[in-house]
């Protein structure tokens, strides 16, 4: 992808991530109530929300408040916490990469456990292999996130004591919610991964390099795996924003301080400056994981990149 | 129908929703206890022949609240799947048929929505109306629509342009009686796909919203408001957790299958091989 393409796309992103603004924006004001009191919380003075009413033009008309909220979000302002009275942009930080790091670390089991299941069922066809593995990516995407994670703690904290049921403090502690979000992930890799290497299979150029005595395993990691990335890179980008939304169960589960378990506790407190400020940060995710996407098709595919 | 039987895994998924169906409709008369009947002496208790999957913290029959938690899922599958085709047929339909500006303008605000995880939309329309079990099965419904405008208007710009279409239109039938006599009916397929697989996100994200706190409100015999509850004995009493959640897990299953299979049969050319 040349840096103009890439530049358009950013430009064509801009309306879409305004679509959300107005949707966040939205939210408050669709509460039933005055705006000022519910941006304030229920704990706050009148003058407290006087003030936030003057700051943010409560009374003036929607389009001009409208216009008062992005030049904050430009700034880089989100608001405050009613339940700390601290700017959510800095609470907001660590939690976020918490959550990255979940969905990161998640989307590589995924992508690893999905990727070998699918590869495997394609290869050896209607196998007890095949067989297996579409049995493994069915219970994986049927199972409710946060049961299997709710399992996983029986098993190994609770009953084997093998690794912590919570909290943060290293690897150890990532393994479990890590799995358990994967497992979602890895079900849809699968059947993604397996569907588009049986169609890249019963192509000529496989037959071509079977027929001129390349071994089977670079036939089908260096020919026909790398021809069936592209349906299976979107997947994994999408797994990628589904699974930054299943991390809203797994944090709840495994008492993980992220993003998803501060938009639970969050709504809890009806603290609507945090809930807006992680809807658009969650938004802003999906927007750059479609762009890497996007990008990425360059990479697997030339014929992308020539164009 | 006959290619339906033939299918393996649809007749597996078929049994596993009727069997669902079923225990819904007669829980009344198939639960051994009453759900919300509480027996305090004898709470976490582990399975045993009086109480198959156990008692809850409060004394009450498991299985009991399964079964009639059945009924509950069913009806938030049933209305959230009508709300999204309320929703998202008749934008798909119009964008599809009309084209031009309209088509562009919904298609992006469509491709924005579809690009958020069903549970944080649910999650947007639940923090707007406030948590319960009604809100959550229109927040569910709500969050599908975008997905349902899509398809709708990929179906309809596929079957616009078939010979039959052009030939009604070219025989001087209306626009209307082209779209309802012509390109709905063969939109239906794809949409029935969907439905059944709709169903079981729906039955997982009312799951995902009670579990979190959102969704059902306890004593509600929910899935996911009951292991909400059950999480906070997974030490001492894991049967509480576990036969809720395996029942969810089943129940999925079998939508999938029964999805996949109809997808196979009605729409070869999608099929996962």
């Amino acid at each position: 992808m040349t840096w103009r393409r890439l530049l358009a796309r950013l430009i064509a992103g801009v309306p879409a991530l305004l679509v959300v603004t107005v949707l966040v924006f939205a939210i408050v004001r669709l509460i039933p109530g005055d705006p000022a009191r519910i941006l304030a919380g229920d704990f706050a003075t009148d003058q407290v929300v006087g003030e936030l009413r003057e700051r943010w033009q409560l009374d003036r008309p929607w389009p001009i408040q409208y216009v008062t909220y992005l030049r904050g979000l430009l700034r880089g302002d989100l608001g405050r916490s009613t339940a700390t009275s601290l700017p959510v942009a800095a609470d907001l930080g660590e939690r976020f990469l918490r959550t990255l790091e979940l969905a990161a670390a998640a989307t590589v089991i995924g992508v690893l456990v999905g990727g070998l299941a699918g590869v495997l069922g394609a290869t050896r066809r209607a196998s007890a292999v095949d067989y297996l593995a579409t049995v493994v990516a069915l219970v994986g995407v049927s199972t409710p996130i946060f049961w299997s994670g709710l399992i996983l703690i029986l098993l190994f904290s609770v009953r084997l004591e093998w690794l912590p049921a919570g909290g943060t403090g290293g690897f150890v502690h990532l393994v479990l919610p890590a799995v358990s979000l994967g497992l979602f992930g890895a079900g849809v890799v699968a059947r993604q991964t397996r569907s588009s290497m049986l169609e890249v299979l019963g192509e000529e150029f496989v037959r071509t390099a079977r027929a001129k005595g390349l071994a089977e395993r670079a036939v089908v990691y260096k020919h026909a795996l790398r021809n069936a990335l592209i349906p299976i890179v979107t997947v994994v980008g999408d797994q990628f924003a589904r699974l930054l939304g299943g991390a809203i169960l797994t944090e709840t589960v495994f008492s993980w301080p992220g993003m998803g378990r501060y938009l639970i506790e969050a709504i809890a407190m009806r603290d609507y400056p945090v809930i807006q400020a992680i809807i658009l940060v969650f938004a802003a995710c999906f927007f750059v994981v479609n762009l890497l996407v996007d990008i990425s098709y360059g990479l697997v595919d030339p014929r992308v990149r020539a164009e | 129908m006959s290619v339906l039987l033939r299918h393996r895994g649809a007749l597996v998924g078929a049994a596993i929703v009727l069997l669902l169906a079923v225990v819904a409709l007669l829980a009344p008369w198939l639960a051994p206890h009453d759900p919300n009947a509480m027996r305090l002496g004898e709470n976490l208790r582990p399975p045993s022949w009086a109480h198959p999957f156990g008692t809850d913290s409060l004394g009450r029959d498991v299985l009991s609240q399964v079964m009639f938690g059945a009924r509950i899922s069913l009806v938030i599958g049933g209305v959230s799947v009508g709300l999204a085709l309320l929703g998202g047929v008749p934008i798909g339909l119009a964008a599809g048929f009309a084209g031009g500006w309209l088509d562009r303008l919904t298609m992006r605000l469509v491709d924005i929505l579809v690009s958020f995880p069903t549970i944080l939309l649910a999650i947007i329309v639940i923090t707007i109306f406030g948590p319960g079990l009604r809100n959550a099965m229109i927040a569910i419904g709500i969050a599908q629509v975008p997905l349902y405008a899509r398809l709708t208007r990929g179906a309809v710009l596929k079957v616009k342009a078939l010979d039959y279409v052009l030939a009604a239109r070219a025989s001087g039938a209306r626009e209307s009686r082209v779209l309802w006599r012509h390109v709905v009916p063969n939109c239906l397929p794809p949409l029935l796909v969907q439905s059944t697989l709709f169903f079981a996100t729906a039955i997982l994200s009312a799951a995902y919203l009670g579990f979190l706190g959102l969704g059902a409100q306890p004593p509600t015999a929910e899935w996911g408001t009951m292991l909400s509850k059950a999480r906070d004995f997974l030490r001492v009493a894991p049967h509480v957790s576990i036969f809720p959640g395996l029942t969810i897990m089943v129940t999925v299953i079998g939508l999938n299958l029964l999805g996949d299979g109809l997808r196979d049969v009605l729409d070869p050319r999608t099929r996962i091989a």
